[in-house]
C-alpha cells in the first residue's frame, strides 16, 4: 500500500512527468522518505531539502491535512496509506 | 559573426543577439523566475557551454549548462555543487563561474555564497570545494555584505598555477600553488568601516579586472577606492584621482589594449546612485593615470546601477562593453565606451551580463 506522495507540477518534470508517486512500502517517517528519494529521483530530493538535509524555507510539506514544521518536522511518522504533499509557500515578488 | 549577450535577471535569463551590434533581439525567459546571478560562456570546446548559476526561492539553488546556446538546458541529476557535511552549511546562491585559461580545458571555478570557492574538472557539471580557502583561519572574520558574504571574483593565471579570488568582504586573496594555500593581497586598499583602515585583511573589494598588459596588473574597485597593482596584488596604489566619485561596484578592462578600463561611479555608501543622476561611463587609457566621462547614449535622471557583475566587454574590435542596470535595461557600446545605444529595456533587476562572439 506505501504512501502517496503529490507533487506541484512545476516538480512533475523531475519526477518523469508525474504529480504522483507511490512510495511502497511505507518509510516510517517523512526524513526516510526524503532519504529514500534522494536515491531514486535526486533532482526532486535537492529541490525539497538542502545539502544539510533539511527543508527549504519556502517549502512546505504536509501530511495529510497538517504541516510537518507543525508535527515533528521530518520525523513525522508515516503510515501505510498516507498521502504526503510537497507545496511551494508564498514567496517572491 | 553573431554577437551572444547573456543578461541574468532576478526572475530568468534572456540571451540577446546581433549579427551587427546595433540591430538585437531577445529571447527570455529562460529559468522564469529563478535569480540567474552568475552566468559565463565557456568557448574552449568544440562548441561554447553556457554556464549559469540560479536559484529558485522555493526549489534551491544550482547550476545548468547549454551547448545549444540556450535551445536546451540541462543539470547534474545530483546537487552540481554541495558543502560537505562538515562544513555544517549549505549553498545559498552561485555568484561567480569563471572557466579557468585555455590550458586546462574543463576546468570551471565557481564562487559561492557563504563565502567559498569551488573548482569543476568537468565542465561545470559537479564541483569540489576548495578546503584551502574555506580552511583559511580568517574565513570567521569574513563578514557578510548588504548583499551576502562570497567569492565573487575569480582571476585564473594563464601562465602559472596561481588563482586570485575577491570578496565582500575579505578582500583579495592570491593562491600560488593551484588553490591550496591562500593569502591576503590587500596592501594600499582601505576598509573605512574598521577602526584600522587599512587592515590585512577584511576589505571590501566589489570587483577585480586584469589588464590586457599583464595578469599581474589588474584594477580594483572597492568598497570606496579605485586601485590598480602592478605587482600581482604585492601593493594596491589609489587611481581614483579625477573620478567624481570612488564609489562603485564594476570595473572592467579592455581584453586588448593595456591600460584601458571602464568604472561608473556612484555617489557613496550612502547615496548609490549616478552621480548627479546622470548614469556616466569613466575610462582611462593610462592605467588609471587620467580618466573621460563617456556618457552619449546614456541616460540622464537615472537614479539606478549597474552591479558587480552586469557588466562585461566582448572580444570584437572595437572592444564592446555591455551595461545591465537594476531597472532591468542594457546598455551597449560597440566603440570601446565612447558611445552607448539600449540594446532592450523593462526586464528584472539585472544580476550578470556576458558577452560572447561565435
Amino acid at each position: 500500500m506505501g504512501v502517496t506522495l503529490r507533487l506541484p507540477t512545476i516538480l512533475a518534470d523531475v519526477a518523469g512527468g508525474r504529480r504522483m508517486l507511490d512510495v511502497d512500502p511505507a518509510p516510517a517517517s517523512v526524513r526516510a522518505m526524503f532519504d529514500a528519494l534522494a536515491v531514486s529521483h535526486p533532482a526532486l530530493e535537492r529541490r525539497v531539502r538542502d545539502e544539510r538535509g533539511d527543508l527549504r524555507r519556502f517549502v512546505n510539506v504536509y501530511v495529510g491535512d497538517d504541516d510537518v514544521r507543525h508535527l515533528d518536522g521530518q520525523a513525522t511518522a508515516l503510515t501505510e496509506g498516507a498521502e504526503v504533499w510537497i507545496l511551494p509557500s508564498v514567496a517572491g515578488g | 559573426m553573431t554577437h551572444v549577450v547573456a543578461v541574468g535577471t532576478r526572475k530568468g535569463l534572456w540571451l540577446l543577439r546581433s549579427q551587427d551590434r546595433r540591430t538585437w533581439t531577445a529571447d527570455g525567459p529562460h529559468f522564469a523566475m529563478q535569480e540567474v546571478a552568475s552566468v559565463a560562456f565557456d568557448t574552449r570546446g568544440d562548441t561554447p557551454r553556457i554556464i549559469v548559476g540560479v536559484m529558485s526561492w522555493h526549489w534551491g539553488p544550482t547550476i545548468a549548462w547549454s551547448d545549444d546556446l540556450g535551445e536546451t538546458w540541462h543539470e547534474t541529476e545530483n546537487r552540481a555543487i554541495a558543502f560537505p557535511e562538515d562544513t555544517g552549511t549549505s549553498l545559498g546562491r552561485v555568484w561567480q563561474i569563471q572557466p579557468d585559461t585555455a590550458d586546462r580545458p574543463g576546468v570551471i571555478w565557481a564562487g559561492c555564497e557563504p563565502t567559498s570557492l569551488w573548482r569543476s574538472g568537468d565542465s561545470g557539471e559537479t564541483f569540489e570545494l576548495v578546503r584551502g580557502l574555506w580552511d583559511h583561519p580568517h574565513r570567521e572574520q569574513w563578514a557578510p555584505g548588504f548583499g551576502g558574504a562570497a567569492v565573487h571574483t575569480i582571476v585564473p593565471d594563464p601562465g602559472s598555477s596561481k588563482v586570485t579570488v575577491a570578496m565582500s568582504t575579505g578582500g583579495v586573496y592570491v593562491s600560488d600553488d593551484g588553490a591550496t594555500g591562500w593569502t591576503p593581497r590587500n596592501r594600499g586598499i582601505s576598509a573605512k568601516f574598521f577602526p584600522d583602515p587599512y587592515p590585512e585583511f577584511g576589505q571590501c573589494v566589489h570587483k577585480v579586472a586584469v589588464d590586457a598588459s599583464s595578469p599581474s596588473v589588474m584594477y580594483a574597485q572597492n568598497h570606496h577606492g579605485v586601485y590598480r597593482t602592478d605587482d600581482g596584488g604585492l601593493q594596491w596604489n589609489s587611481i581614483a584621482e579625477g573620478l567624481p566619485s570612488d564609489f562603485g561596484f564594476f570595473v572592467l578592462a579592455s581584453p586588448r589594449t593595456p591600460g584601458t578600463a571602464w568604472v561608473m561611479p556612484l555617489v557613496a555608501d550612502g547615496e548609490r546612485f549616478p552621480v548627479g543622476g546622470r548614469m556616466r561611463v569613466h575610462r582611462t587609457r593610462d592605467g588609471g593615470g587620467t580618466w573621460a566621462e563617456l556618457g552619449p547614449g546614456l541616460p540622464d535622471e537615472a537614479w539606478t546601477v549597474v552591479l558587480r557583475d552586469a557588466a562585461c566587454v566582448d572580444a570584437a574590435e572595437p572592444t564592446g562593453v555591455y551595461l545591465g542596470t537594476r531597472d532591468g535595461c542594457v546598455y551597449a557600446s560597440a566603440d570601446e565606451g565612447d558611445t552607448y545605444s539600449l540594446l532592450v529595456d523593462h526586464l528584472p533587476d539585472i544580476l550578470s551580463v556576458r558577452a560572447l562572439e561565435v
